[in-house]
């Protein structure tokens, strides 16, 4: 679920979607990783809610607990919404799947490709540039970078995740030391971009094809920078460079393409995300509800929704507070679920 | 070894503080005034239930050894720890 | 007699704090086990007493096989040596040279101590940044492989064998950026200024003199494999280029160490099984490129360079374990639980970089708490590990901390307590002692008390305060 009062993930978007679905009206299991994640707790999406535990704790923890799940609830797919926990679901997924779980995830080898610094073999896939990147191991770089051409302001990025703005030597080395101390060796310094961001996400057959299309700009942003607003679009740079990825690579799930559309109408590739983003239910807003072309992919359907979503559709994000009984708070963080269970369902510890 | 002599006032939880807890058979327990809630183990939840119902360290002995298999020398330490954590605990802002 | 009394676990009681709610309540399973490699810890601690380190000889040579299996599929000609740093007890090496290794050494100390093992000169590779003189005579006289850190010692190479008559084989240490890793740029020749090419210029100019072979080792548990991709093409790159322009023949690419064990260092936040690359990553990274830049020399006849491999860490690190035995249990006023155990950080150095795992040897009942572990010495710095959940344990529970295999036998110290016994498993179950628990005669040996300061028969008696 992941979901944070200041930085929402995808998890209660997804159910939200889902329950909108023409084709879908079973039960839906939340998933999350801490006691106050609202996607545990707001029956309106989620019928219950589970507990997992951290990637860090390992493959067998993390598989044992979804066995639990399996055999408590009966789940019959699962939908990662989360970027850290695909690496260990699709490294594990031949056991997922003998549980009895379907998925509908890329592959390991194409997760790699969406490794920060393979940015430009991934930007050669959709045939656009990508911002010029370059892994440094020492922070000496950065006195010597405007001789090589690196000019600021600069971006220095994690490996993983963090990134600071960087207008002098001095910013660089102080942005540089941080990273490095907690996503380690290499940083990557990225030239800084100008310009408006667009978004597509989606999902690809594992043929080559991008199914439901929805491409959107953010209208309004929080100080965070996360949008809180955004109206679906119609950009065929953005759709063309998306299509040729997918088809490249052959990509098999949910994706989300994120570009910078420069002053001079350049498009560079920022990043994907190999999952659906936050804002997905807004493809049920403009009438591509993804995951319902997710659920008809699973199934088997032979799908043919390649056009984009129209253009000028509006979502809106709002905040409104809940209420958690304590018997359910207690309940999460003493057995790691939500549901009560009926007594004879009580299984041993 | 002649068994600890443990002066109950300053070793017991005041019983105000026992009274107001809300222990529940998960081990779960909330604290109204703090507002905060901890997680007890099964022993510590059978002795701050007991310590709920009389507040007296000989009967809190005496009905964990007829229940637990332990020493007497094994009972005072782990008590003398146990005790000590949860006045801290609940004190604590 | 049957007690229908429920066993005791120490209470405890653990407050909730936003965002560290523990995520399964009592759910969470411990893993434990009571033997290593087939052998019953409890008997071990009985027969050799705790702390105890305990080898597998069985798992050490899987490992060097599992090694040289993944390079040999991929490469025709390679050569592993031992890198004695890693680990340089007696039976640990000898099990690896029967395995066809040589020794791989950085002092004069390593040196005499892989030829006592009976290793012969010209299968020991000789690295490092200080090489004595002496030791340098015996090493050529022996026609031992050396591999030069810096000009002084290569001035002092040519000296020698000007003396001695001799035209000497030896290789460099190339540092540069793979743009993954952090350079060592203080050991070595650097690629990218010309410093190593400078070098290889005045060997080509020297008379006594000859380069033959390459070396890198470009860092310590390297987690990106793709670093050694790049190792691999700029040490291929600088070898013909080398070839090209000063008409030497190189005829071994030595690529060091470095691969990571499945360890899990401090800092990394996914667990080894996810991060650490398997030999076999490794081996595919540096041998693609080592193909592509010998594909010319190959065509026109010459011979594969030969590619060496110094492999330590990946090789011994999880074929050690140690055993330790709980000697309290503490409660921090923040709350946390402590236990005190009987090995500290004085051999286990390890545990200043790693999150070691530990493993009880019983299956321990009672909801996992989180806990310190504390070793026996009165330092502060004492630390095994700074935070594991851990379900509660009694005093004289033994706990198995693993893999330890890695320099935790070659930087250990006496300090305090005595350094433990070292037993290697091997055969069928077994047991053999390689290193003997140190006494007290072993720790003052060396030592000479001048005859003032000698103990008298006045001794114990208080001293006399007007003196």
């Amino acid at each position: 679920m992941n979901a944070r009062p200041d930085n929402p993930g995808p998890g209660l978007a997804v159910a939200h979607c889902l329950r909108e679905t023409d084709i879908f009206d079973g039960r839906i299991v939340g998933l999350g990783y801490e006691a106050l994640d609202p996607g545990l707790h707001l029956p309106e999406y989620c019928d219950a809610g589970y507990l997992l535990p951290y990637p860090s704790a390992g493959d067998s923890t993390f598989l044992e607990r979804i066995a639990l799940i399996k055999e408590r609830e009966q789940i019959d797919a699962l939908i990662p919404c989360l970027d850290a926990e695909l690496p260990s679901v699709t490294r594990l997924l031949s056991e997922i799947e003998r549980m009895g779980i379907a998925t509908y995830l890329p592959s390991p080898d194409q997760l790699e490709l969406r490794n920060k610094d393979r940015l430009e073999e991934l930007a050669a896939h959709a045939g656009i540039e990508a911002p010029r990147t370059k892994p440094v191991a020492d922070a000496q770089f950065f006195f010597e970078c405007t001789r090589r051409g690196w000019e600021f302001p600069l971006v220095v990025k994690g490996l993983f995740y963090d990134a600071a703005i960087v207008r002098s030597p001095d910013q660089a080395v102080t942005a540089f030391k941080r990273i490095a101390a907690q996503w380690g060796l290499p940083v990557l310094v990225q030239e800084f971009l100008e310009g408006e961001e667009v978004n597509l996400t989606g999902v690809a057959d594992g043929n080559g094809r991008l199914l439901s299309p929805v491409m959107m700009k953010k209208l309004a942003l929080t100080d965070k920078g996360k949008a809180w607003s955004g109206i679906t679009v119609s950009d065929d740079t953005l759709l063309e460079a998306s299509r040729s990825l997918v088809e490249r690579t052959r990509w098999r799930g949910p994706l989300e393409v994120e570009v910078m559309r420069e002053p001079d109408g350049a498009y560079r590739l920022i990043e994907i995300n190999p999952r659906f983003p936050a804002w997905v239910y807004l493809t049920a807003g403009a009438g591509h509800n993804a995951l319902d072309t997710l659920l008809r992919l699973m199934r088997g359907e032979r799908l043919d929704c390649e056009e984009p979503a129209p253009a000028g559709v509006i979502y809106l994000r709002y905040a409104e507070d809940t209420i958690l009984p304590l018997e359910e708070y207690e309940s999460v963080v003493m057995n790691g679920w939500r549901t009560p269970l009926e007594p004879h369902q009580e299984s041993s510890p | 070894m002649s068994e600890l002599q443990f002066s109950e006032e300053s070793l017991l939880p005041d019983a105000a503080t026992l009274e107001r807890l809300a222990l529940s058979s998960s081990g779960f327990l909330f604290d109204p005034v703090s507002g905060h809630s901890f997680t007890l183990n099964e022993t510590g939840r059978d002795i701050l239930k007991i310590l709920q119902e009389t507040r007296d360290l000989k009967a809190l002995k005496q009905q964990l050894s007829d229940e637990y298999d332990l020493d007497s020398s094994t009972l005072d330490r782990d008590l003398l720890e146990f005790l000590g954590s949860v006045r801290d605990q609940l004190r604590r802002p | 007699m049957t007690d229908a009394r429920k066993p005791w676990v120490k209470p405890s009681i653990v407050m909730h704090r936003s965002g560290m709610v523990n995520k399964f309540g009592s759910v969470q399973r411990s893993q434990w086990q009571d033997q290593l490699a087939g052998v019953s810890v409890a008997a071990l601690v009985e027969e050799h007493g705790s702390p105890l380190f305990v080898i597998s000889e069985q798992k050490l040579r899987d490992n060097a096989r599992h090694l040289l299996h993944a390079f040999a599929t991929r490469y025709p000609s390679v050569r592993y040596a031992w890198s004695y740093k890693t680990n340089y007890l007696g039976a640990v090496c000898r099990a690896l040279h029967q395995e066809g290794a040589w020794a791989e050494v950085v002092s004069g100390f390593e040196y005499e101590k892989a030829r006592s093992l009976g290793v012969p000169g010209n299968e020991i590779v000789f690295n490092g940044p200080h090489k004595t003189r002496s030791s340098l005579e015996r090493a050529i006289a022996e026609g031992a492989r050396i591999q030069v850190d810096h000009l002084d010692e290569l001035y002092l190479i040519e000296s020698i064998a000007r003396e001695t008559g001799r035209r000497v084989p030896i290789g460099i240490r190339l540092n540069y950026e793979t743009g993954y890793t952090e350079n060592w740029s203080r050991f070595g020749f650097n690629v990218e200024s010309g410093q190593a090419m400078d070098a290889a210029w005045r060997i080509a100019n020297s008379d006594s003199l000859e380069l033959k072979w390459l070396h890198s080792h470009i860092g310590t548990f390297v987690l990106d494999h793709r670093a050694y991709g790049a190792a691999a093409r700029i040490v291929a790159g600088f070898m013909n280029d080398v070839e090209q322009k000063t008409g030497c023949e190189i005829d071994a690419i030595d690529i060091g160490g470095g691969f990571a064990s499945h360890n899990a260092l401090q800092g990394i936040y996914l667990p080894p099984e996810q991060v650490v690359p398997s030999l076999d990553q490794y081996a595919e990274e540096v041998c693609t490129p080592l193909l592509e830049a010998t594909y010319e020399r190959v065509a026109r006849g010459r011979p594969l360079p030969t590619l060496i491999l110094e492999t330590g860490r990946a090789v011994v690190d999880d074929a050690e374990s140690l055993i330790t035995t709980v000697v309290a249990n503490k409660k921090m006023p923040d709350g946390r639980r402590c236990v005190i155990v009987d090995a500290g950080v004085n051999v286990l150095f390890t545990a200043f970089w790693y999150n070691h795992q530990i493993t009880p040897t019983r299956d321990l009942t009672g909801a996992p708490e989180e806990t310190v572990i504390y070793g026996p010495l009165c330092m502060n710095i004492d630390v095994i590990r700074k935070s594991i959940l851990l379900p509660p344990v009694r005093t004289g529970d033994t706990l198995i901390v693993s893999p330890v295999g890695a320099y935790n036998n070659t930087q250990w110290l006496q300090f305090i307590e005595y350094r433990p016994r070292v037993v290697l498993v091997h055969g069928e179950a077994e047991v053999s002692v390689v290193r003997e628990r140190e006494t007290l005669a072993t720790v003052t040996e060396l030592e000479q008390l001048p005859p003032h300061l000698a103990p008298t028969d006045h001794d114990g008696q208080s001293p006399d305060p007007s003196r």
